[in-house]
């Protein structure tokens, strides 16, 4: 074991992993992530909490996944790499592993031009990939990244993300295998929606022999409603909504229905698919229906290890 | 080149709002191949700003020159004669040439017309874009030639992010993602192998993070 998280319990035991997501709120109310982490624990084996996602101000997931840890939920601490230099980046790490937090998610972050602060300047000292090669580093040798000795342990089990429907395709596969040399233990997908090219992706992977390598856990996103479907499928770069997806939802009676059963459908295929070790739920704003699509896509209750 | 744009013509009258003798600098560098600080523009500012003055019933005394280069002492020194009898100079070359002058004459006032905005290149006639952040340590031996930390919004260093759709990055549709770039042009010289290294972390303390920049040539020196 490298960090024995529960969610690497879950996943080294050979198991069909859940995760999920819980996004900080806007203010200071603490009661907020801890709401969300009451109505998740019993569905998933690990929580996410965003790191100033879409570069909107919010709480900071360092301090959402000790709120969560109190409430014996395992975290996912996002990070990404948009607004801390080395040296903040290795600081909040310590921390993280002093606040007991044995997941971490090494990402890009979303441009701070799609933020609620649009001008700040962006610090992109070291990238996604660079900082899996930095955190493995802490916790395999001990060592910063100058070379000196991290008094402690790092036990960290480390993440990072991959994104099958962002260009140049043929390349995607070559960057997950660049993640997974620079050390990363799982994956976690964008949202799916488009299978034919998830499957096409999984073969890749599974040619390289990189799902052996790494854990994937496939995203999901339950679409809420047809604008949200539109709008994913026409202004979220990096994410592709076949036209049928959104057809299903505009012809749908009740769209919220619709969204469920998508989920839960994209989740049956997932299961399916050699090499795919796990989803991990993103309900952004509708955390409330995580439970359902869960338990209904047969993946409850969850194990114990 | 050091690509510049003319700033407002608000903000310049508001500068200089209150001074009634100014001298319009223009530069025959860099500026005046991005048709921002030539002898050209410096006619065309000076106009406008009388314009604007007369409007306003406060005339003001323009001298309109343009030295060959605002960045060096040769050209910049040209001027000590003269810059005395100025309320300010109204500088029309980039940052560096506002900088040279404020270095070296103390007791004049040395004011920006233009917007300093990149190193880049002339696409086609009236259309510039960045190449270069001028980061101290280059690595386009690594990259196909094309620049990463000038031509990707996140400077990464490790092939794209995941908002790199069609070609074009996820901030504005108009950017081409230089990912996309430098993986077509690393295929086409059959060269993708070197996508697969993972490039270190890069030592900012050679880029303007480091604290001013300077270069001595002890062999140049006179």
């Amino acid at each position: 074991m490298k960090a024995n998280s529960n969610l690497e319990r879950i996943l080294t035991s050979g198991q069909f992993a859940v995760t999920a997501e819980c996004g900080p709120p806007k203010g200071t109310l603490g009661e907020v992530v801890r709401r969300k982490g009451e109505s998740l624990k019993f569905c998933c084996d690990a929580l996410n909490v965003t790191d100033n996602q879409t570069a909107i101000v919010r709480m900071s997931s360092i301090s959402g996944c000790a709120l969560l840890k109190g409430l014996g939920i395992d975290p996912v601490m996002q990070m990404v790499v948009r607004d801390r230099n080395r040296i903040a980046i290795q600081s909040d790490i310590l921390g993280a592993v002093a606040l007991g937090i044995r997941n971490m998610l090494c990402l890009s972050g979303d441009h701070q031009k799609f933020g609620n602060h649009p001008s700040a300047k962006g610090v992109y000292d070291i990238d996604s990939i660079q900082l899996i090669q930095i955190v493995k580093r802490m916790r395999d040798e001990k060592k910063f990244l100058n070379g000196e000795d991290i008094s402690g342990e790092v036990p960290l089990f480390i993440g990072a993300a991959a994104n099958p429907f962002a260009d140049p395709f043929e390349f995607r596969v070559r960057r997950l295998a660049k993640k997974i040399k620079a050390g990363v233990d799982f994956i976690q997908t964008q949202a799916i929606f488009d299978m034919e090219r998830f499957l096409r992706w999984m073969a890749m992977v599974r040619d390289q022999g990189l799902d052996k390598k790494a854990h994937i856990l496939a995203g999901i996103i339950p679409i809420k409603s047809v604008g949200m479907a539109r709008y994913m499928a026409k202004n979220v770069a990096g994410i592709t909504v076949p036209k049928e997806i959104v057809t299903r939802m505009e012809q749908a009676k009740d769209a919220k229905e619709e969204g469920v059963k998508i989920a839960i459908e994209i989740i049956e295929q997932i299961k399916e698919i050699e090499g795919v070790h796990g989803v991990h739920v993103m309900a952004v704003a509708w955390e409330d229906i995580v439970p359902r699509v869960v338990k209904e896509a047969g993946l409850m209750p969850r194990p114990l290890v | 080149m050091i690509v510049a744009e003319r700033k407002p013509i608000q903000e310049i009258l508001s500068m200089i709002s209150g001074l009634r003798k100014i001298l319009i600098l223009g530069c025959k560098g860099c500026v005046t191949v991005c048709s921002a600080g030539s002898e050209r523009e410096v006619m065309i500012l000076a106009t406008i700003i009388r314009m604007g003055r007369k409007k306003k019933d406060e005339p003001i005394e323009l001298v309109e020159r343009t030295l060959v280069r605002q960045c060096d002492p040769e050209f910049i020194d040209q001027l000590s004669d003269s810059i005395g009898q100025f309320d300010a100079v109204l500088s029309m070359a980039c940052g560096v040439g506002v900088n040279f002058l404020a270095d070296r004459y103390p007791k004049t006032i040395a004011l920006p017309a233009v917007n300093t905005k990149f190193y880049g290149v002339a696409e086609e006639q009236g259309v510039w874009s960045e190449r270069c952040a001028g980061c101290g340590d280059c690595i386009l031996n690594l990259t196909g030639g094309l620049c990463p930390v000038a031509r990707c919004s996140k400077g990464l260093f490790n092939g794209p992010c995941g908002g790199s759709v069609n070609g074009k990055c996820e901030i504005n549709p108009d950017i081409n993602c230089v990912w996309q770039l430098i993986y077509d042009r690393l295929k086409g010289l059959n060269q993708l192998d070197k996508l697969d290294e993972i490039l270190p972390v890069k030592d900012w303390g050679v880029s303007s993070h480091g604290g001013p920049r300077k270069i001595v040539r002890e062999d140049l020196k006179i």
